[in-house]
């Protein structure tokens, strides 16, 4: 392993898409034509002006950014330590990070030519944000989902369906979001002509990893220019989730090559890593190859992927972003853990401290930063990705209350 | 290449006599563990010349509808790779001649450990390995494993890839190049058997290697159609599907005789 100080973190991936060990492209080769083709496109456009200029501008006019940095007071005295700053993600259109991503491809499916987009979804937050902007540029919409989240998340099922797009449910597998990109996967090597695939995390083959993160750093450099502003300096901590990781590499990106900014990315612990129903690959999984990439994963003696448990579906994935593997395996990020206790608790408490609810994935962060910040002095910043707004969740919350709503 | 092997000896003995290769897949484990190796014996005896043996996984995303249900049934049965390289040794114990190449998916052998995986293959008498997700940039490890064992790296090939590919895959490849004839997932159903005849002289521009046509490929008029500018067709969908379907394991091996006798007649009419 390399010396992390003397890391270029943004000489990174390689043109294979390799972070070290992390990464590639393993598909089967009815696929390479696809991705050739994806990164050639991606690679003579992503430092062109025009299409920079595109982006910024959908970002500013249609997301709704900057997404504001706020100071949680409330929230601070709670814990009792270091000040605790949100990225206000939640606030953008379609009411998190995601949308950013999906802005961005959106303008590669455009230039591409393609009248199809396609799409896989967990929670259905992706799913959104992907017929959202498929809706705003006329574009045809097919989004996988697992049979059994179809059941579970009805309302963003039909936010989709008043959208245009068509939600297919995935009856393979597990039925869940792993078996979703496999079927967008799938559509993809049969309709490759006139479709795109809009992948909505940091995982799957090179170029997916490298894209998705470099369409979500927005949210790191606005918030490294916001603290700068706002306490003059670079925070002590990042705090993020982690599921695929999109929303955490998008906020540590920009930071990654300032040595002093500590980071954490909180991973579910479901019913807590000994009870082995989690979703937490990083702390407690292996190196293995699945979705295109090679990553740490959930998976038993015989290499067969298994599932997953997480009280928040958008985090409930047996993989991760090969890059959020290769910055373990160095040290440059710390992986932990908060249950699913621990983030309902951080869900109740920042609805009644701040006036603020976040995604179920998101109190994830929140609930590791208040035991992070307790453990830090008053002057010290810690930032927060809220990566997303939690009106999806208040079905899962009523039920665990038991309440109907 | 120093010694040849079960693939090698069998195309060579095809082009003898002028036949084409009938390579034949069905998924270990599927109808049940116990059913797996009879099933291989009777492919045989219905006229297959190559066995793949699908090792079952989770989450086969090259696959279609009907050999992903194919896998879903053998890990009912919990059939591991380990279970898949016992059940070759068994059927070696009557069949030293059909060669039997393992296809599958990356993460079970990346379990295991290319080496480990590479001695324990050629232990239990397997010819080869094609690793669907193991494109040749990634797949060198692997396949200088195998290659050390004398045992043969299955590519695919497929009408979308470069002459670049073509080049550094046909580097790669022995025993025989897998062409997939349509752009898709296995079992899909819109062959265009003129276009597999030009893409077949394009890549022979390239490599000496036999070329099999794989999916879509159904009965004996379209296994005979693409194998007319290739050295043989490979049958998988229809396999799984009439092993799926089968009441038990006799029921199966039936169903099966039928499908590949008919198949082997309208290669050598």
């Amino acid at each position: 392993m390399s010396d992390k100080k003397s890391v270029d973190y943004s000489a990174f991936p390689d043109a294979q898409g390799h972070f070290g060990p992390f990464g590639g492209r393993f598909v089967s080769e009815t696929l390479i034509g696809a991705l050739d083709e994806l990164r050639e496109m991606y690679n003579s456009l992503k430092d062109d002006p025009e299409f920079r200029a595109a982006f910024d501008y959908d970002l500013a006019h249609y997301v709704g950014r900057p997404s504001p940095l706020y100071l949680a007071e409330r929230l601070t005295a709670e814990a009792g330590g270091a000040r605790i700053w949100l990225k206000r993600e939640d606030l953008n259109h379609t009411g998190a990070h995601k949308v950013n991503n999906t802005v961005g491809q959106a303008l590669l499916a455009k230039h591409s030519g393609k009248r199809r987009v396609i799409a896989e979804t967990g929670a259905g937050q992706h799913g959104v944000a992907t017929a959202t902007v498929a809706a705003r540029l006329g574009l045809e919409c097919a989004v996988y989902m697992g049979a059994e989240d179809v059941k579970r998340q009805s309302p963003n099922v039909y936010r989709m369906k008043l959208l245009g797009a068509e939600v297919i449910p995935v009856e393979s597998g597990s039925k869940t979001l792993k078996d979703a990109m496999n079927e967008a996967m799938r559509d993809w090597v049969t309709n490759v002509d006139d479709t795109f695939y809009i992948i909505g995390t940091v995982a799957g083959p090179h170029p997916y990893p490298q894209l998705v993160r470099d369409f979500n750093s927005v949210i790191g450099r606005e918030a490294r220019a916001q603290s700068l502003e706002e306490f003059g300096q670079l925070p002590d901590a990042l705090v993020a989730c982690v599921g695929g990781g999109s929303n955490a590499i998008g906020l540590f990106h920009p930071f990654l090559n300032d040595s002093d900014v500590k980071m954490y990315g909180v991973e579910a612990g479901g019913e807590g890593l000994a009870s082995g129903r989690h979703a937490a690959p990083l702390n407690d999984g292996v190196p293995g190859i699945l979705h295109g990439n090679r990553t740490y994963l959930m998976e038993d003696d015989d290499g067969q992927i298994i599932e997953t448990h997480s009280v928040s579906a958008g985090l409930d994935y047996p993989g991760v972003g090969p890059e959020h593997a290769w910055l373990k395996d160095i040290g440059r990020v710390d992986y932990v853990v908060a249950d699913d206790q621990e983030a309902l608790n951080a869900f109740r408490m920042l609805t009644r401290k701040e006036g603020i609810l976040p995604a179920l994935e998101s109190s994830h962060a929140v609930a590791y930063a208040l035991k992070l910040a307790a453990g830090m002095s008053p002057e010290q910043n810690i930032v927060v990705n809220l990566s997303g707004r939690g009106d999806k969740d208040i079905f899962t919350v009523a039920a665990i209350d038991g309440i109907e709503v | 290449m120093t010694q040849d092997n079960r693939i090698d000896r069998r195309f060579a003995r095809l082009r003898e006599e002028g036949r084409k290769a009938l390579v034949t897949y069905l998924v270990a484990g599927d109808g049940g563990p116990e059913n797996t190796v009879p099933l291989m014996h009777q492919l045989v005896a219905s006229g297959a010349d190559l066995i793949e043996l699908g090792v079952p996984f989770s989450d086969p995303m090259a696959e279609g509808p009907v050999i992903q249900r194919g896998h879903e049934r053998a890990l009912e049965y919990k059939t591991s790779l380990r279970k898949c390289l016992e059940m070759v040794r068994e059927f070696r114990r009557e069949d030293s001649d059909t060669p039997v190449i393992l296809m599958g998916y990356a993460n079970p052998i990346e379990k295991m450990g290319a080496e480990p995986f590479a001695d324990a293959a050629l232990d239990a008498g397997v010819d080869g390995a094609l690793t669907v997700d193991l494109p040749a940039e990634e797949a060198g490890p692997l396949s200088e494993m195998l290659s050390a064992r004398n045992l043969r790296n299955i590519f695919l090939l497929t009408p979308t890839t470069s002459e670049e590919r073509i080049r550094a895959i046909t580097g790669l490849a022995s025993g025989f190049i897998y062409y997939v004839s349509l752009k898709g997932v296995t079992g899909a159903g819109n062959l265009d058997p003129e276009a597999v005849r030009e893409n077949l002289e394009h890549i022979r521009g390239f490599t000496d290697l036999p070329l099999c046509v794989g999916f879509g490929i159904r009965d004996g008029a379209s296994a005979r159609a693409v194998s007319e500018a290739g050295d043989g067709a490979v049958v998988g969908s229809v396999l799984v599907s009439a092993i799926g379907e089968a009441a038990d394991g006799a029921a199966a091996r039936d169903a099966v005789a039928q499908l590949v006798g008919g198949i082997r007649r309208a290669l050598d009419a």
